[in-house]
């Protein structure tokens, strides 16, 4: 699902690369945490799969696409078979709940009739069936990311990728939305998720993926956070 | 491509940057207003000049004493000159006019100033060949045939003085012209201006797009529909400003000259020729504006 070959990236304004001969493979329907401090590399890591940047040495491939080689016309094709959820959900204030989850497929030019039908299931999906009229300032943050993770699941990509998605709430409800990761992650949807909750790494006991300064410095098939340090 | 989707972006954008959007539409409308006078002042000298084309006349005098002597031109210089300007290729006719008619059609003229006929005497007015040229562009050839000719007084060309006119108002449309570029500049920077704008404050809009796959296409034709809109709305607004000015304005200043044939009268034809000019040049540098500021400013 996703390859990188020994991946290093250098920004223009930087001396130090924020990735350095990185190599990992992640395998389709794989639950993969990536965590390590800021600055360690782990926003870098996102945006290569996503090629909002392309690494200056290496390859990365995701679900067969070679990133390193694509045309510019075709990125929207790879974004259309991922799913991203940020620490601030990112949300249209403007929108409801259920207009929020439509616009993912209105701008990819799904039909109206395909929308209608797919857009309360996954509301259904999430827990928030009966809130499909609200407005996003009326919801708790748990369910704002709730909504962010409906939207980037709605269009079933293969892939989720998960910036910091509970970094703004309560460890209560951070584990309701790592419960709701998981339900997806079992529809056979490939997860990767950066992040620093400790808790939340230990308790699941996932692949965990750690970066510092750039390099991969751990990848345990069942992790927790703080081995070896 | 979901039509109703991009309009209604289009919509929502243009009525979030209200002030912009009429601002917008305001300077496209004047410096298309400007445009479209010059357009109109070009057509009017076209016009014109057809109006004038045939009524050019080459009109030589004679000298005094052949005025005097020779009243019917039968005898020369007199006789011989009409007879080698009616073989002469480049003319197409020849009128004599003796010194009495020339003193009819001076009353004629000066009618509503009496002193003025008092004072002229038939003896001041030369006779004269009008000559009618079959290519009224080129009057030197005659002015050059028959300058200093003997019998021959003086040649006017009243080509020289209509020469005078056209200039005056080539120099209204080239000032026309200027002033709509200038303002046209202004037009541009402002589309310019609201399009990064408009995606500035849709960055959030267009950044989900972006990350959910949306083609480059979708994500910028609603900016760029919302500078052609502009664009076209000022086209309208400007069409009927001409149509405006013409009806409350032009008609009644130039309501005396159009009367007595002077010039032409700006037509509802001549603003139906120049408004398509005006909207299609409204869609295009508006389109193109917007694809530039998308490209240099926008990223994607």
């Amino acid at each position: 699902m996703i390859r990188l070959e020994q991946v290093s990236k250098v920004y223009k304004t930087s001396t130090r690369p924020a990735l350095e001969n990185v190599s990992v493979e992640v395998d389709k329907g794989e639950f993969v945490f990536l965590i390590g401090a800021s600055g360690s590399g782990k926003s870098t890591f996102l945006r290569l799969l996503l090629r909002e940047e392309v690494p200056s040495k290496g390859r990365v491939y995701v679900a067969n696409f070679d990133l390193t080689r694509m045309a510019r016309r075709r990125v929207p094709r790879l974004r259309q078979s991922i799913g991203c959820v940020f620490q601030d959900f990112r949300l249209l204030a403007n929108k409801t709940v259920a207009e929020n989850v439509a616009f993912a497929l209105e701008v990819i030019g799904k039909p109206r009739h395909t929308i209608r039908k797919v857009v309360p299931e996954v509301l259904e999906l999430v827990g928030l069936e009966g809130k499909a009229g609200r407005m996003p300032h009326e919801l708790s943050g748990g369910e704002q990311q709730r909504v962010a993770i409906a939207r980037a699941f709605v269009n079933r990509p293969l892939m989720l990728l998960a910036d910091e998605p509970t970094g703004n709430l309560d460890p209560d409800t951070s584990q309701d939305i790592m419960l709701l990761l998981e339900r997806i992650n079992r529809t056979g949807t490939t997860v990767l998720m950066a992040t620093h909750d400790h808790s939340i790494v230990d308790s699941m006991r996932r692949r965990v993926v750690e970066l510092d300064l750039g390099r991969v410095v751990r990848d345990d098939a069942r992790g927790v956070y703080g081995v070896g340090r | 491509m979901r039509a109703s989707f991009v309009f209604s972006e289009v919509v929502t954008g243009l009525r979030r940057n209200i002030t912009m959007t009429i601002a917008m539409i305001i300077t496209t409308a004047i410096s298309l207003l400007l445009l479209g006078g010059g357009l109109l002042v070009v057509r009017m000298i076209d016009n014109t000049k057809e109006l004038y084309q045939d009524k050019v006349q080459v009109n030589i005098y004679l000298t005094n004493d052949v005025s005097a002597s020779d009243k019917q031109c039968q005898n020369d210089p007199c006789k011989g000159l009409r007879s080698a300007l009616e073989s002469d290729p480049a003319v197409q006719t020849v009128e004599f006019e003796n010194r009495d008619q020339a003193y009819e059609r001076f009353k004629r003229i000066f009618e509503a100033q009496p002193e003025l006929v008092k004072l002229a005497r038939p003896e001041a007015l030369p006779s004269s060949f009008n000559v009618r040229l079959k290519n009224p562009d080129r009057p030197e050839v005659i002015v050059q045939t028959y300058q200093g000719r003997p019998g021959v007084d003086s040649i006017g060309d009243q080509s020289q003085f209509l020469d005078r006119f056209f200039s005056a108002l080539n120099g209204v449309r080239n000032g026309t012209f200027f002033m709509a570029g200038l303002m046209a500049v202004a037009a541009l920077l402002l589309i310019s201006n609201t399009v990064q704008l408009s995606a500035f404050t849709r960055r959030t809009e267009v950044g989900i797009m972006r990350l959910v796959g949306a083609t480059r296409w979708y994500t910028q034709l609603p900016f760029l529909l919302e500078a052609v809109v502009t664009g076209l709305t000022g086209a309208l607004v400007a069409t009927g400003l001409l149509v405006g000015l013409k009806l409350a304005f032009l008609d009644d200043v130039l309501a005396q000259p159009i009367k007595s044939g002077v010039v032409k009268a700006v037509e509802a034809g001549d603003i139906a020729f120049v408004a398509p000019i005006l909207f299609l040049i409204a869609t295009v540098v508006s389109a193109f504006t917007g694809y530039v500021t998308l490209r240099l400013y926008v990223r994607t």
